[in-house]
């Protein structure tokens, strides 16, 4: 008898897909959209069971946009949290009830939300927040600015760095893939520039919107309930940890390891889906390297362009997809043969730098510049970084601004 | 008492440490190493046939009867036991034990380390914990005793144990158990 497959519907009636089908086989059909746009498609093709939204600039469309969707029936529960502290909390609620979970914050929410993540994190709760990063300082800023990543880098947050709305879409979906897995199982941070990402507009490959993600299984997640405790409340009510300084450490920093050693646990699984750690563009020869990750990459990229089009200069870029986990063995392999790297980025206090420096100390002896940097909303226009490296190699600067 | 361990006194986390993940599918884990799974299986037996008072520690997945893969297993948990000459000291929950703990009753995963301590146990096997509590447990053993820690784990495996063999259900614990045999045979056991 000839066996027959069962075809399988989520509760928006998309038919059920696996994950690969729906990242690399489906076919797919050009649009023109913005970011904001974008994480509303990638959230109709995912299967959220939940999520929650405070509006600040921003992210606060992307957040209605999934409000709409809502609407349609492509996501169970959605709802507005009375600050972003609120959403936080409340989103962990989900998460712990065995809900597919996303969110999303800018900037300043960030910051004032913050006290949650690691609480996500020590809790194992996969769930998603794009972070569509924006200034945080004086006076009061909503340009782009990545700052408030450095913030996050320490919570036990995976942290991937999308460098375009395309890449945005992808990192998505493939980030509730990755962050359920039983073996990893921690919160995952998609975070972009804003603006440069969230309100520009770009052509982005998308496949067709009834297919979706295999709902999220709970009863997978490696620590299940039990008298109704997740992990890891029942070791806080343990005696012999509260009250032995000796065994109290040994537990503590065993799950704080644990939660870090999660993280790395995730590198082949997001090697497969985000199709490598790092992506390498220009003269593979080339021994002036850029590391950047986000937009500060794009501008890399067309920087590295214009050295060698129009000063012949050869350089690369090496682009990071993920910072947690950070592909250290990935990073110092591409930069053997380098001779300078610089570190562009879109921030004051160049984390991407101090992250970078701290991968190759003992590894590779090659100089780290941490330049050029932006910050509070300032661009950077390719000729920005085309002036600094030909300053540098004490060339004459002619027709950059 | 507690040994240094090679992170100081913080519990050992080798996948921080020294970049080591759990074995691909198919593989095990030995030390730092990927390994072929019989490869893996002879090491752990050899541990636990010569290593002093080797044990078994199962967890609730093998201890209730949840459905019937559960009973299965903990009938070849009994088994591999009676093969390797083990005892059985269970993680049969994770609930904070008040006021004492027993630590020739069973384990706990916050302070399994008291647990060795007490049996002198230098060889051991965790089977059915669920997979944060083997992590947790796994690393205050690597780092607080000298105890040979071997993993037979239903999903993807624990780096930390000093051998991790993944995906073990009936079929792999069968195979553990002829594999034991042999090594036993050729030990002279």
């Amino acid at each position: 008898m000839q066996k027959t497959e069962q075809v399988q519907y989520n509760r928006a009636g998309q038919r059920i897909v696996s994950p690969d089908y729906l990242l690399f086989e489906a076919p797919r059909e050009k649009q023109f959209m913005t970011g904001s746009e974008v994480v509303k498609e990638a959230v109709k093709r995912a299967s959220v069971d939940a999520s929650v939204s405070y509006p600040i600039t921003p992210q606060s469309e992307a957040a209605h946009l999934i409000g709409e969707l809502w609407v349609e029936g492509y996501v169970g529960v959605y709802f507005r949290g009375e600050s972003e502290f609120g959403v936080m909390s409340e989103v962990a609620g989900c998460s712990m009830a065995g809900a597919r979970t996303i969110t999303t914050t800018s900037g300043p929410g960030t910051l004032r939300a913050m006290e949650n993540f690691p609480m996500w994190a020590g809790s194992r709760l996969p769930i998603q927040l794009v972070l569509m990063a924006r200034g945080v300082n004086a006076p009061l800023t909503i340009q782009p600015d990545n700052l408030e990543i450095s913030f996050l880098l320490d919570t036990g947050c995976m942290i991937w760095h999308a460098e375009t709305a395309q890449e945005l879409f992808d990192m998505i979906l493939a980030g509730f893939v990755v962050a359920e897995q039983p073996d990893v199982h921690v919160p995952v941070i998609t975070a972009i520039d804003g603006f440069f990402i969230s309100h520009t507009r770009e052509a982005v490959m998308l496949p067709p919107d009834d297919i979706a993600l295999p709902p999220y299984n709970p009863y997978k997640s490696p620590m299940v309930p039990l008298d109704m405790e997740m992990a890891p409340g029942r070791f806080l009510r343990d005696p012999y940890v509260m009250k032995s300084n000796y065994i109290s450490y040994a537990a503590h920093t065993s799950w704080q390891f644990e939660v870090r050693a999660a993280i790395e646990r995730s590198k082949p699984y997001a090697k497969h889906y985000l199709r490598g750690l790092i992506e390498e563009f220009g003269d593979p020869e080339a021994e002036i390297v850029f590391v950047a990750s986000g937009t500060a990459a794009a501008q890399a990229k067309e920087a590295t362009l214009m050295l060698l089009h129009d000063e012949g200069v050869k350089a690369r870029v090496v682009r990071l997809k993920t910072i947690r986990p950070f592909p250290t063995k990935e990073l110092i392999e591409a930069l053997r043969g380098a001779k300078y790297v610089f570190v562009p980025e879109f921030n004051v206090i160049g984390w991407l730098e101090r992250e970078v420096r701290r991968a190759l100390y003992g590894n590779l002896d090659v100089p780290v510049i941490g330049s050029p940097r932006v910050a509070g909303g300032m661009t950077m226009p390719p000729e920005f970084i085309v002036k600094e490296i030909l300053q540098f190699l004490g060339k004459e600067v002619k027709h950059v601004v | 008492m507690a040994k240094l361990g090679p992170s100081g006194y913080s519990p050992y986390p080798v996948a921080m440490y020294e970049d080591i993940l759990t074995p691909p599918p198919g593989k095990a884990l030995l030390f730092n190493e990927i390994v072929d799974e019989e490869i893996a299986m002879r090491e752990a037996a050899k541990a636990m046939l010569t290593r002093e008072n080797p044990t078994i520690f199962p967890g609730p997945q093998v201890l209730y009867a949840w459905n019937e893969e559960a009973k299965e297993k903990a009938r070849l948990v009994r088994k591999i036991a009676e093969t390797l000459g083990a005892k059985i000291i269970p993680m049969y929950d994770y609930r904070p034990k008040y006021p004492k703990i027993d630590p020739e009753k069973e384990i706990n995963p916050n302070h399994p380390n008291l647990t060795i301590w007490h049996n002198n146990i230098k060889a051991c096997i965790f089977i059915g914990v669920h997979c944060h509590y083997a992590n947790v447990a796994l690393k205050i053993i690597r780092a607080e005793t000298d105890c040979f820690t071997i993993a037979m784990c239903g999903n993807a495996g624990h780096e930390d144990a000093m051998i991790t063999l993944r995906d073990q259900h009936t079929e792999e614990l069968e195979k553990f158990i002829r594999v034991a045999e042999e090594v036993k045979k050729e030990l002279g056991k």
